[in-house]
């Protein structure tokens, strides 16, 4: 910000001047004392106190001296110590801290001495022992020897809230930061205060009362005396911002001390909203990682999946030495150069000769933005050919156009700041809190003043929570559902208000004419438009230009001008001119055998519908770059291992455009994969330029944006009809939960215990078509089928739903369709 | 020839190198110059007659003092259980950084101390052990104290790092090697506060069940003394 609009917003606040400590402070009216205080840098202790949640006086212990004017202007101090944390400071008013008033500082150590009574004296064994607000102000503002000498109260301990968070009740001191946050800030207000007095407890409600409905958490919970069961994406967070150690994890309880850890910075892998996280390791372990407070992505949460999926990058099938299919058809483990020297034959045999069909890259969802340029730039100098795509899942050209015309290469467009702002958000092929996390936290800060519709089949819990407007529609009718809102319907009325927002998620590829009538929708209300993907690496790979028809800086392969510029700057002669192929096309040709050689990144076979694992098997040579032994690495010829991201340095993108560079949190020799690659390239004679961020940096600077007319052009494609009737064939529709049975949390078994049942939701009307009243149902197509428990939900008819990659239910795998298509459902099993 | 050789050059001419050497000591007289040769064995005479120092290590052993700062252990509770709980105490107050300590929860499978939480790994590296106590003083149950072994000398770096093995206390008559449940009916508190005095029958019966080959169980301890 510059000085001029620092300037500006001051003088835009009316302020009030108080004195604290003998100091005079000039802050914002409305100000807490204890912010007030801060700004000065006076610490006054604190334990219920949190900068992001509502005041609630609940620990007193930021008791302080205050004397305020009368209505006669008389200074005059109040008869007790009042709480900082709840009072908002007023023109002329004195306040006294412990540090300047006696009477505080008692008051301080007396409530200190009656929050200790009941607290055990098993620091020892507590894992907060050593970073504990309570423990530090006992110290610094407690007595020195206890005067109690009475029996302290015990709780049955630990309680499993999920299977992730435990509560040793005894510790708790009644704060009620973790119900605060469920409450304001996740909006899953599954824990409160319970009883009164000395058995006063934090405990969970019976889930009978919140009619779960299918939300229920996968794990065993225990059994409290009034309820069990606490469900939520965000629970983790509780742990973090309890300030003694009543809340713990289960994955990380009693493994370690915070003195042993060594703390670094870094981004996560596991969504686009690209939060910061810390990851806690010691001798090379990484055993917890807490959320890192950015104000203007995360601020101080994380999503459960950030925090606790961190194992699967060290797991038994971890890759650190290269792989060499040998005579045998076994792999070997093998010498980096050998390896190379394999790779490099396989590919060039796949490029060279008149009748090559030459080779196709899959860098998978989950690259970072040096990666995707690197293998998109091998593709186009090394291998000569467009054939790269990182959308191993649901993808269209129509949304190709989309991202070019559109989003790529655009900057940061909208915010989160501006979604919290937003008066309106359409929310189109996208569900906040399954697909984006942290994006679900901002708009539900904004619950009441904001109006969210969302173009679903059904209101999910998350969109319940945002009390958003369902716009019923059936998956493959999104384009028709934009293209209705218009006139005087309420949702055009609302996005017609300044500031308003249209999100559309990657889903929305499977939607024909829905990325192009939401661009009109833009238009015609003025909405701004923001594209939000589920995995990290996306628009990073999109600003990369690693999909086959944009080039980097979202240049069409297809102009000629944009060719010229990248191959100008890249010094070579000239690019690949025929537009490339589609992760799904690929695969499909890959299994008809008419490619050569195929370049694998981190893909699951089982997520998509493809049958990557028979493409693999039929293309004569397969290179895989893995962290892991995945079920690709396995069918590859050669398998080069790569550093999972806690293991390199780098950036992603995530969806507002920001750049989110991390620095290497491990230091091991894994190599990431745009170095590999430059390594690979060098023993083919090409020189590729990406061994190091910088280089890729150096690179992606120099080259720039596209001009407006090297861009593809904006997509038209007509919307189809969609015809959804309840009778034996469904649409179906399905997406990713977040916490689900994806290959990144895997080795994580208290964290998928808090994922969500698998269910199948029908309408009450589409349920009766089909004979269903309870039980299990069977999804089935062609293909395969699933059999999942049912769950009558208020939705559109005709449609099915089912979680894409939750336990039981994995849709691609299993019945090999996409979101849209036709299945058959039958009950009574 | 450099300039650092005309220095040297210099120097020795000005500490005059050639100069004889001159001794501080007065020159002896005539009866001195007679027995200097001999003059030397005067100390070595003198101490025939003094009382022996020296030890006979290792052929005959002394004791240490009571409170000496020897070789570590972990100790255990009467019925066998463990007491270190894996608290981390100890390597936090360590200034030579000696000690590391990974724990773990204890689970009913396997409960190797009252509690919860067990200390899974525990690591002293006698190589940087400085033998000051303040580990001891840190330990919150007294689980760890020092013994008066000090004859702690290896062959190999790696064999002076002691293992929790090398350090646990060994069991006495009566004591029943962990894993095994703790006292029923008791908390972690009453093993604290020492209301633990003895192996129970349930405990006996859990590690018959579960490790029938446990040296430490009563029948194999006698069928060990009977062979032995």
């Amino acid at each position: 910000m510059t000085s001029t609009a620092d300037k500006a917003t001051t003088q835009a606040v009316e302020t009030v001047s108080l004195t604290i400590d003998g100091a005079e402070v000039t802050v914002p009216k409305g100000t807490l004392i204890i912010r007030a205080a801060e700004q000065v840098g006076i610490d006054i202790p604190r334990f219920c106190d949190h900068p992001l949640l509502k005041p609630a006086g609940a620990c007193r212990q930021c008791l302080v001296d205050v004397a305020a004017p009368d209505r006669e202007g008389n200074v005059r101090p109040f008869p007790k110590p009042q709480a900082s944390c709840t009072m908002t400071v007023m023109d002329g008013m004195i306040v006294n801290t412990q540090h300047s008033s006696d009477t505080a500082a008692k008051a301080q150590e007396g409530v200190m001495e009656l929050l200790l009574i009941n607290h055990p004296l098993d620091c020892p064994v507590c894992d907060k022992g050593g970073e504990c607000p309570l423990q530090n102000q006992a110290m610094s503002n407690g007595r020195t020897e206890s005067r109690f000498i009475d029996v302290k109260r015990v709780f049955e301990k630990p309680l499993s809230l999920s299977s992730q968070i435990l509560l040793d009740r005894e510790r708790c001191i009644l704060c009620q930061r973790c119900t605060r946050f469920s409450k304001e800030i996740a909006g899953d207000a599954f824990i409160d205060l319970q009883n009164r007095g000395a058995m006063q407890q934090i405990g969970t409600f019976n889930e009978d009362v919140l009619e779960f409905d299918g939300y229920e958490p996968i794990g065993v919970a225990a059994e409290d005396e009034s309820g069990r069961a606490f469900s939520s994406y965000y629970s983790g967070n509780t742990i973090q911002i309890c300030p003694v150690g009543a809340l713990t994890s289960a994955s990380y309880r009693f493994r370690s001390r915070p003195f042993d850890l060594v703390s670094s910075p870094g981004i996560s892998e596991h969504d686009s909203s690209g939060a910061a996280i810390r990851t806690d390791h010691r001798r090379g372990k990484i055993l917890r990682r807490l959320a890192d407070n950015d104000p203007v992505v995360n601020e101080e949460w994380i999503t459960d999946k950030d925090r606790f999926a961190f194992s699967w990058q060290n797991l038994n099938d971890r890759i650190t030495r290269p792989l060499v299919r040998g005579e045998d058809g076994e792999l070997h483990e093998s010498s980096w150069p050998d390896a190379l020297a394999a790779a490099a034959k396989g590919l060039r045999a796949a490029i060279t000769g008149d009748e090559a069909q030459g080779a196709a890259v899959l860098p998978g969802g989950r690259v970072t933005l040096e990666d995707a340029y690197a293998y998109q730039k091998f593709a186009r100098t090394v291998l000569g050919t467009n054939d790269v795509d990182i959308r191993t899942r649901t993808a269209s050209d129509e949304e190709q156009d989309f991202l070019g015309s559109s989003v790529a290469a655009k900057g940061m467009g909208v915010t989160f700041a501006d979604l919290e702002k937003a008066p309106a958000v359409l929310l189109a092929g996208f569900e906040p809190e399954d697909e984006g996390g942290i994006v679900f936290l901002r708009l539900h800060k904004s619950t009441g003043k904001q109006q969210v519709f969302s173009i679903a089949p059904f209101l999910t819990r998350g969109a319940e929570k945002l009390n958003a407007t369902l716009l019923p529609t059936a998956p493959g009718g999104e384009g028709k559902a934009l293209a209705a809102v218009k006139g005087s319907t309420d949702a055009a009325e609302a996005l017609k208000e300044d500031g308003a927002i249209i999100v559309v998620g990657e889903r929305l590829a499977g939607s024909p004419g829905a990325f192009t009538q939401a661009l009109a929708l833009a238009k015609r209300t003025g909405a701004k438009l923001a594209w939000i993907p589920r995995r990290a690496g996306e628009r990073g790979a999109l600003e990369a230009g690693a999909l086959p028809g944009l080039l980097p800086g979202a240049r069409a392969v297809t102009e000629a001008s944009a060719r010229t510029a990248v191959a100008q700057a890249w010094g070579v002669d000239s690019l690949p001119e025929a537009a490339g192929r589609g992760a799904a096309q690929i695969i499909a040709d890959a299994e008809a055998g008419k490619v050569d050689a195929l370049i694998v990144g981190g893909v699951t076979p089982s997520d998509l519908t493809g049958d990557l694992q028979a493409a693999i098997e039929r293309t004569p040579f397969v290179l895989s770059l893995e962290v892991r032994r995945s079920e690709a690495a396995e069918a590859a010829d050669v398998v080069l291992p790569v550093a999972p991201p806690s293991e390199k340095s780098g950036t992603f993108v995530n969806w507002e455009g920001r750049l989110r560079g991390f620095a290497t949190a491990l230091k091991t020799d894994a190599m990431s994969d745009h170095r590999v690659l430059d390594i690979l390239a060098r023993e083919l004679g090409v020189h590729l330029g990406t061994g190091t961020v910088a280089e890729v940096s150096q690179q992606l600077g120099s080259l720039g944006a596209a001009a407006a007319k090297e861009r593809p052009a904006a997509p038209k494609v007509d919307a189809p009809k969609v015809d959804a009737k309840p009778g034996a064939e469904l649409i179906l529709a399905a997406w990713h939960q977040l916490v689900d049975e994806g290959a990144l949390q895997d080795g994580e078994p208290y964290l998928a215990g808090t994922g969500r049942t698998s269910v199948a939701r029908l309408s009450r009307k589409t349920a009766d078509a089909v004979g269903i009243q309870d039980g299990l149902v069977t999804v089935s197509t062609e293909f395969g089928s699933l059999e999942l428990p049912v769950a009558i939900t208020d939705m559109i008819d005709g449609v099915v739903w089912v979680p894409a990659k939750s336990p039981g239910s994995w849709v691609a795998q299993e019945l090999g369709v996409e979101p849209g298509a036709r299945v058959t459902v039958k009950g009574g099993i | 020839m450099t300039d650092s050789d005309d220095v040297w050059k210099v120097n020795r001419e000005r500490d005059g190198e050639n100069q004889k050497f001159v001794s501080n000591f007065p020159e002896p007289g005539p009866v001195g110059k007679v027995f200097a040769p001999v003059a030397g064995f005067g100390v070595t005479i003198r101490n025939f007659f003094k009382p022996t120092v020296t030890e006979q290590y290792p052929e005959k052993r002394d004791t240490a003092m009571p409170r000496y700062h020897g070789r570590h252990q972990l100790n255990r509770y009467e019925d066998g259980l463990e007491k270190c709980i894996g608290c981390e105490l100890c390597a936090w107050a360590c200034p030579a950084d000696a000690i590391y300590v990974e724990a773990d929860s204890n689970t009913p499978d396997a409960q190797y101390s009252p509690g919860e939480r067990y200390g899974r790994v525990y690591q002293i590296n006698y190589l940087r052990c400085i033998f000051c106590g303040l580990c001891i003083e840190a330990c919150p149950t007294r689980a760890l104290t020092m013994t008066n072994d000090f004859e702690l000398a290896g062959p190999t770096r790696e064999g002076l790092i002691y293992e929790k093995q090398d350090l646990l206390a060994p069991l006495s008559e009566g004591q029943l090697d962990a894993p095994h449940p703790m006292v029923p009916g008791t908390t972690d508190d009453d093993y604290y506060k020492g209301d633990v005095t003895q192996v129970v029958d349930e405990q006996v019966a859990w590690v018959r069940e579960n490790r029938p080959e446990e040296p430490t169980l009563p029948e194999n301890r006698k069928a060990e003394t009977a062979r032995g």
